[in-house]
């Protein structure tokens, strides 16, 4: 491992995000009037929440249900999906959301070769992640490895395991930017991606001793002679217990477990492994949070390991393990606000079904997708769209399609520029600000609202225009919201209400009111009272749709109408 | 080294400066604090008020050529004015005003409107759609332009625009809209130029400071922190607020939708904006059935439009004096095309081609243009009437009499060249080259291309922002032709030699791609 580049790397300055943050309780320059509205509308949660649990719900299927759990489960519901699962019933559609067959997707290949750069030891086109660390070409190859993430979460398929790997990877993330080898951060992602639907013990075992985490958090440094607490400390603090008690895991925990994962070592071709030599063979002794647990130090190779299983039987024997991650699942799918009615309804039971299924994650997931409360009217678009959600829903929605294995380099360098946007909208993947991941996962009490404030919103917006009216462009492509395809995948679109209220069921998080309706009818129809002229219109167009002219006179109007529509504030609602 | 910079630019978190997309209230930008926004001035420049009358306006029912009369009379029975009822013109008794139309009427016999005759364009569609796209685009029948005749004069001016903008030299908005959205007259060659306005209400919310209510529940609650956050960001909503905010009283106005339009443009301009162009609509010309009232021809849905019409642009006259702004304040109406000669058992008319223009104001030459349509003696289902002027005649004395565009520059603009008409007061001056000039330079030149007309290579002058970034050369219909060019450049500014002699002389554009930033410039090619 040659792993010591890391303070030299060039990544993004964080700091700048901090002073950006424009938190809810700022309100210095906020119109009075309007703040006030707002705050009034804050404590309505508090005074009406869902009263709905975990019981199955029963209400109706329709389009409205089918896209909230889109929403929720991908990114972005797209037509064509919703229109499959309303033809199924929400038990099948929960079976194929949460299908945990799992085939690992192609590595990512060198797609960045070009002028700039050639990579000495891989060729262009073949894949990188067996080759061994090159300073030189790392920054390139983890580029690669970001574009890569973003397609498989641009092209997944309809099921939950990219909106879970992308869970996980908040939950338990290491920074591209620090790790820095392409091939450790790799197979780090695909760990948490086999593992997304798997077993959560499972995966925290695998994460601890994965080569990437020991050198994120220190571990591959800790041995009996200088313990280092930093994974010791966050495997508690952030991945497994948290702090949501009043009395949590103390500082001798902490002492004790670095000591109990002394030893574990960064081995040759991307494994690890446990050096008994560097293992502090002591007891270690726990507190009171953990019942007084006593592990017994334990020499030789398997000594490591097994002290590892038992750290973790105490970690997830413990209530809190079950009940800190369903809030933070609780948090990602339905809702940022727990209350004690909800703690009650919702996480102690999704909790109690957690640890009944030895911390199998389906269970958890199957209930609480087909629950009443999953499907209350008061969690519906009530989750701020995280940059992933909103620049992701919106390629896929639109149907921005990048050329892929046609021109490697026009797709790195397009996959380059959106990463480089979700980076100006923080949250860029693979860097999460720290090791507790983007701040409005975890930061409350404001959360999900951390991603909107008066510099990302318009950047969001500027974004979806960008990509509406001009596109990405490589040296021989262009990839643009394609609104004719779009329009084309709607039930009617020669019938303007039908698909005026098509797109906003898909695209707002929330109805707009008739007036708006009106209005965003009135674009199609350019001020005509008659909707056949847009009938009229569309027809020709679907006649003659290498036109040029009857082409134009459509797309022309369907832009601007998706255009005022996504850049409404209902958009940001999922 | 190469790594270096590569790496470094990725999400380097440089502020890409705020894209100011003009694209209306909905659009947002970053600096809601610029210095710029209290910067409201007490310009001179020229105003344009446009006014579309939406579905196809009826001439010959607006302006009825009286010495037609007889032969109009055969072909429209259903709709004919009595001839009794029109309204006469001070010093011309060929023509007469229908009898709802007592504003405009008075603004002629004052001196204040010009009445453009027979305006249209060749080979006529008779589409809504296609012809409002025509009029507004400024392009031929048979030719697609995605931008708009008026968005393309404000680029010209503004070359810099959205980037850097707002700025000392322009610190509004170029266009305003109300009640339309993105309408293409305002689109750019890239880029919407006109900030949206959706409705009369909306702006008494914003310069209130209301906003529109959100359901009582969490997503509600979401919902309100997101439009407290776009309030706050939104691009020129303060400086709309704070021009209000300059105007105390204007004069009366009825109340009628268009006057609620007109009434708000008026504040705008006394209150200090230096916008160059505004966009209001009235809607409800598609006249094809009850027209009139059968009993009585001088009521029904035509008649009440342009009661609404007239009255709203006689009272906006009015408050522009009272305000003292009518000097640099001109009219348009405009409409798709006007209706058929002959008229239908349904009391209505059928799309129909030419149809007559108003210029009004203070600044125009009061008079006729042209003269009466010809009716035939026994007109038939699908006789029009001709044209007799293409309405970019219009657009062309606009661009050159009142916003002193010089007439070689012109014809770049509206993509054609045509004769110029004598709309305005001859004696109007025009502001002085070092306006255009400042206008020329206003906010950040992204792209310079160098020399421009150019005969074989290019000198690309570029800025960015670090990140991602293309340079582009499209042709005039906006294709792809050259990728100078492609990669991750550093913060500042780069150049690069392109040689563009195999191309065909005409009109090309440069465009600069940095991160979601984008600025096009126009580049020429000629023969060496």
């Amino acid at each position: 491992m040659h792993l010591k580049d890391r303070r030299t790397f060039l990544m993004p300055h964080r700091g700048k995000h901090q002073h950006k943050m424009q938190l809810v309780a700022k309100t210095d320059d906020a119109p009075a009037l309007s703040l006030e509205r707002f705050e009034s509308l804050r404590q309505t949660r508090a005074l009406n929440p869902p009263v709905s649990g975990l019981e199955p719900y029963a209400g109706p299927w329709t389009r409205a249900e089918v896209t909230h759990l889109l929403r929720r489960t991908l990114f972005g519901a797209t037509q064509e999906d919703v229109t499959f699962f309303a033809g199924l019933d929400l038990n099948q559609s929960v079976a194929i959301l949460l299908d945990s067959t799992y085939t690992p997707p192609a590595p990512p290949v060198n797609d960045y070769n070009s002028s700039d750069f050639t990579d000495p030891d891989i060729p262009f086109g073949q894949s990188w992640v067996d080759a061994f660390y090159n300073p030189e070409a790392e920054g390139y190859r983890i580029e690669s490895l970001r574009a890569w993430w973003l397609r498989r979460m641009m092209n997944h398929e309809r099921n939950i395991r990219e909106k879970m790997t992308l869970f996980w990877y908040n939950h338990i993330p290491v920074q591209f930017s620090q790790v820095f080898s392409g091939g450790h951060l790799y197979r780090y992602q695909e760990n948490l991606r086999s593992h997304a639907l798997g077993n959560f013990k499972e995966l925290v075992r695998a994460v601890t001793i994965d080569p990437a985490m020991l050198f994120f958090l220190n571990g591959y440094v800790n041995s009996v002679y200088a313990p280092d607490e930093n994974y010791a400390r966050e495997i508690q603090e952030l991945f497994v217990i948290g702090k949501d008690l009043p009395q949590y895991y103390t500082e001798d925990d902490v002492k004790a477990a670095a000591r109990l994962l002394t030893g574990w070592r960064i081995g040759t071709n991307f494994t690890s492994y446990f050096d008994p030599n560097a293992h502090d063979k002591q007891d270690k002794q726990f507190s009171a949070f953990y019942g007084n647990r006593l592990i017994k130090g334990k020499a030789g190779v398997a000594g490591g390991p097994a002290e590892l299983d038992e750290f973790l039987d105490m970690l997830f024997d413990h209530n809190e393990a079950a009940r800190f991650v369903c809030r933070k699942l609780y948090r990602f799918f339905v809702y940022h606000g727990i209350d004690a009615q909800t703690e009650q309804q919702v996480i102690a039971p999704l909790a109690d079904i957690f640890r009944s299924n030895n911390y199998d994650i389906l269970p958890v997931l199957e209930t609480l997708f087909k629950s009443a409360h999953f499907f209350d009217v008061l969690n519906r678009g009530a989750i701020i769209k995280s940059p992933l959600d909103e620049v992701v829903g919106y390629l896929r929605q639109m149907k921005i399609n990048l050329p892929g294995a046609a021109d490697l380099t026009d797709t790195f360098y397009m996959c380059y520029v959106l990463n480089f946007l979700l980076n100006d909208l923080m949250q860029i993947p693979g860097d999460p600000p720290n090791v507790a991941g983007w701040q409005a996962y975890y930061q409350k009490p404001v959360l999900d609202k951390l991603w909107i404030n008066s510099s990302t919103l318009p950047r969001r917006g500027q974004i979806n225009e960008y990509l509406l009216f001009v596109g990405l462009y490589g040296a021989n492509n262009v990839a643009q919201a394609n609104v004719l395809e779009f329009t084309k995948s709607l039930t009617n679109p020669g019938d303007p209400d039908q698909l005026i209220s098509e797109v906003h069921g898909l695209l707002l998080g929330l109805p707009v009111s008739a007036d708006v309706a009106a209005y965003h009818k009135s674009i199609l129809l350019s001020n005509l009272p008659s909707a056949y002229y847009w009938t009229l219109a569309w027809d020709a167009y679907l006649a003659n749709p290498d036109d040029a002219i009857l082409k134009g006179e459509v797309e022309n109007r369907l832009k601007i109408l998706y255009h005022v529509i996504i850049q409404s504030e209902e958009y940001q609602l999922a | 080294m190469q790594r270096r910079k590569f790496l470094k630019n990725i999400g380097a978190g440089v502020a890409i400066p705020s894209l100011l997309s003009g694209f209306g209230v909905k659009a947002y930008a970053n600096s809601p604090l610029s210095p710029f926004f209290s910067a409201l001035s007490t310009d001179t420049d020229h105003v344009l008020v446009m006014i579309q009358l939406s579905g196809g306006n009826d001439g010959l029912n607006t302006l009825v050529p009286i010495n037609q009369y007889d032969n109009l009379a055969k072909g429209r029975p259903e709709v004919i004015l009595p001839k009794n009822k029109l309204l006469a013109l001070s010093g011309n008794d060929t023509l007469g005003f229908h009898p709802a139309l007592g504003g405009l009427r008075d603004l002629y016999d004052n001196g204040n409107l010009r009445i453009v005759q027979n305006v249209g364009y060749p080979n006529p569609n008779l589409s809504h759609f296609r012809s409002t796209d025509i009029w507004m685009s400024g392009s031929d029948s048979n030719e697609y332009f995605s931008s708009g005749w008026a968005g393309r004069y404000l680029n010209y001016e503004y070359p810099n625009f959205p980037n850097g903008y707002p700025n000392a030299d322009m610190p509004h908005p170029l266009a305003i809209e109300i009640g339309t959205a993105m309408s293409m007259s305002l689109m750019g060659p890239q880029t919407g130029m006109g900030y949206v306005i959706s409705n009369p209400d909306e702006f008494y919310n914003l310069i209130s400071g209301v906003q529109s209510p959100a359901p009582g529940t969490p997503a509600g609650e979401q919902l309100a922190y997101i439009r407290l956050i776009a309030q706050q960001s939104r691009t020129y909503a303060q400086t709309i607020v704070s021009a209000s905010g300059n105007v105390a009283q204007q004069s009366a106005y009825p109340d009628t939708g268009l006057a609620a339009k007109l009434k708000i443009v008026a504040r705008l301009i006394a209150g200090g904006l230096k916008t160059r162009m505004y966009l209001v609509n009235i809607d409800g010309f598609d006249t094809h059935d009850a027209q009139v009232d059968p009993n009585d021809h001088t009521l029904g849905a035509h008649a009440s439009l342009l009661q609404e019409l007239g009255d709203a642009i006689a009272a906006f006259s009015a408050d522009l004096k009272f305000l003292g702004v009518d000097d640099r304040v001109s009219g348009m109406t405009f409409s798709e095309f006007g209706r058929r000669i002959v008229s239908n058992y349904s009391v209505g008319t059928d799309h129909g081609e030419a149809a007559p223009m108003f210029l009004f104001g203070k600044p125009v030459a009061g008079g006729i243009s042209g003269s009466n349509p010809v009716i035939p003696s026994v007109p038939t289902d699908y006789d029009n009437v001709a044209m007799e002027f293409d309405f970019r005649s219009v657009y062309a004395s606009i661009l050159k009499d009142w916003f002193c565009v010089p007439d070689t520059d012109v014809p770049g603009i509206l993509q054609h060249d045509l004769p110029y008409l004598n709309l305005f007061d001859p004696n109007l001056s025009c502001l002085s080259t070092s306006t255009h000039q400042a206008n020329q330079h206003a906010g950040a030149s992204l792209i310079v291309c160098n020399p421009n007309p150019f005969v074989d290579s290019v000198q690309i002058e570029y800025t960015t922002e670090g990140g991602p970034t293309i340079v582009q050369i499209l042709d005039a219909a906006g294709k792809l032709v050259a990728t100078p060019v492609q990669g991750i450049s550093s913060r500042g500014a780069h150049q690069t030699l392109w040689n563009g002699a195999h191309l065909p002389a005409g009109n090309y554009y440069c465009r600069l791609l940095n991160g979601a930033s984008y600025q096009t410039k126009a580049l020429i090619k000629v023969k060496g």
